[in-house]
């Protein structure tokens, strides 16, 4: 296990990358992306049991990740390049002609690490139940995670999802809710209400764990309380508080930076507020 | 013109349910997804033999088609199926995300397909699937013609590797097709030879382009008929062969002129080998309850009509 101030220090080299990434291609979506920087170090440089250099798409005796807010791909690039499971230099070619690091992610030029294509809202869920489905068939005591936005939730098929793993106790699966409260035309509350989401993952018979998602530390241990709840017929979600375009100031909690980019003179000033610990591509 | 002996009359949707039993006692990694229709879609065999590779969703089809695509990211192949209007349109966006573009090996089966699945009325015969289905890349479309064919179609299906649509129906039809006729996926059959026309058919309007050659034949006409049980990828080869021979075509399916197995065929004649085709589908409307056969007269899907409209192609050829 990689320890927490090392794990800081990735995720902040992470961040760099989301804004020079953004940034470079005048397109994509920092808020999120920054807000989910530090699950996202934990879960692939430590927490998930994985095999970066033989990626297999079958997932086969390793722990799977699905990214199912598909626009917070940016995140999802740094951490599996830094990872280890495609070069460190591609990222300067998101949403280029020709790239295989799509604004979306996508499988079709079948960049590692990415086992589904995401995008469309609320599909996630159900597609790492399926997985998690095929490793039960197959005697596989691995793990299933999946991310998802709170805007996301918003979907009917996040419920029928949500539905269908607490009734069949789909319990080696963990979904993580980033709920930073916002989305694209406003706060969630102002734009359609989540509600107590607690109240409702338990209502559809799930485990909840609660975390700070921009604490390391917190991250570090709500995934192992997590996986601690796993294999006990109830699947696991984790309500992961956030705050959106966290680690840059003036993006924090700001939702114009869902999906805007920074300019120049933003990035130049993002970047003199995270440290270039590992080197930038 | 060749004799096709009537076998007996079956349901397609049974060859599909005999179809998928074979395909999962010859490999383990088949399994199938229902929502709420085990029965209807004839998945209860396979459910039977096999009820650890069965997954019943609940009235949930956007779901199923996530976790299909799931299972087979995971090395499974994964059958998923209800109503075809709700086993396409009502999961679109699912399809085209998490099955066509993600290229997941999962087979999409629609049953009850088009105006024959009868008195339930347009809210479930949907005449669009065809068309929402080919538009997507990497999506191949089935829509055999009889049991035998929808049982063969079913277990090449499983045997394909990459995502499938295949369609079939409610009623009993007519049994045509010899057990043992090999199915390729891509490759038209050649039923019956002629001259002057070609009957191109596919579905449940295969039977009838049959009857309609055959009365055809007693006022002189020879009639050639070809069943498309593939749709994509089409066999244009042997459309083109036979449009070259017999000098016009008629397109026959039990679904949207729009979207449907006619427009494949014009834009493969226009593009190739401009002749006179007349199409046989349902021209822009909805469905409507009533006995199957009684709609199959309603919308002119009858041999009566097939025949009526190659003699109307005949008369076009310069």
């Amino acid at each position: 296990m990689t320890d927490i101030i090392e794990l800081k220090r990735i995720a902040t080299q992470v961040r760099r990358d989301i804004i020079r990434m953004v940034g470079g291609a005048s397109s994509g979506h920092p808020g999120g992306s920054l807000g989910c920087a530090d699950v996202m170090t934990a879960l692939y440089f430590g927490h998930m049991d994985l095999d970066p250099e033989h990626f297999d798409r079958k997932g086969r005796n390793e722990d799977m990740f699905f990214l199912s807010n598909g626009h917070i791909s940016p995140v999802w690039y740094s951490v599996l390049a830094r990872r280890g499971y495609f070069p460190v230099k591609e990222l300067g070619t998101f949403r280029r002609l020709g790239s295989r690091l799509q604004g979306h992610p996508s499988v079709h030029d079948k960049l590692p690490g990415i086992r589904q294509a995401s995008g469309s809202l609320g599909q996630g869920l159900s597609v790492g139940i399926g997985a998690a489905i095929a490793k039960k068939m197959d005697g596989c005591d691995k793990l299933v995670y999946t991310l998802h936005g709170d805007g996301e939730l918003q979907e009917g098929q996040i419920w029928e999802a949500v539905m269908f793993a607490g009734a069949k106790h789909v319990d080696n699966l963990i979904a993580i809710v980033d709920v930073n409260n916002l989305q694209i035309d406003g706060t969630t509350d102002k734009v359609c209400s989540l509600g107590d989401l607690e109240k409702k993952f338990e209502a559809f018979m799930w485990k909840t764990v609660t975390m700070d998602g921009n604490d390391m530390q917190s991250v570090v241990d709500g995934l192992r309380k997590a996986k601690a709840e796993t294999g006990q017929s109830r699947p696991v979600v984790i309500l992961m508080k956030t705050h959106m375009g966290f680690g840059v100031d003036f993006m924090q909690d700001d939702n114009k930076w869902h999906g805007t980019a920074p300019n120049e003179e933003q990035v130049a000033k993002a970047l003199s507020q995270l440290e270039e610990t590992l080197g930038d591509y | 013109m060749k004799e096709y002996q009537l076998l007996g009359k079956k349901d397609t949707r049974s060859g599909f349910g005999a179809g998928l039993l074979e395909a999962g006692r010859r490999n383990k990694n088949v399994v199938a997804l229902c929502a709420d229709l085990i029965g209807s879609v004839k998945m209860d065999s396979f459910y039977k033999e096999f009820p650890d590779r069965t997954i019943q969703c609940g009235i949930a089809e956007a779901d199923m088609i996530g976790i299909a695509a799931g299972l087979a990211l995971s090395g499974k192949v994964a059958f998923a199926g209800s109503f075809a209007a709700f086993s396409t349109g009502r999961v679109y966006d699912q399809i085209r995300q998490a099955v066509a573009y993600s290229d997941t090996n999962v087979k999409i089966a629609g049953s009850h397909a088009g105006v024959t699945l009868g008195e339930d009325g347009a809210t479930h015969q949907i005449l669009e699937d065809i068309g929402l289905m080919k538009m997507l890349p990497n999506m191949v479309v089935l829509n055999p013609c009889d049991y035998n064919q929808t049982k063969a179609a079913t277990i090449a299906a499983a045997e394909y590797m990459g995502p499938v649509y295949i369609r079939f129906g409610r009623p009993s039809v007519p049994v045509f097709i010899p057990e043992d006729m090999p199915f390729e996926i891509g490759k038209a059959l050649l039923l019956s030879e002629g001259k002057d026309v070609s009957l191109v058919a596919t579905g449940h309007l295969v039977w009838e382009a049959l009857e309609a050659a055959r009365l055809l034949e007693k006022e002189g006409i020879s009639a050639e008929v070809i069943d498309i049980h593939t749709i994509k990828p089409l066999d244009g080869e042997a459309i083109l062969r036979s449009a070259r021979k017999t000098g016009c075509v008629v397109g026959c399916e039990e679904h949207q002129f729009n979207g449907g197995l006619n427009e494949s065929i014009a834009q493969l004649l226009v593009r190739n080998e401009p002749v006179p085709m007349e199409f046989i589908g349902v021209d822009d409307e909805f469905g409507q309850s009533g006995k199957p056969d009684e709609l199959m007269v309603r919308y002119n899907l009858k041999a009566e009509n097939i025949a009526a409209a190659a003699k109307k192609a005949i008369s076009r050829k310069k």
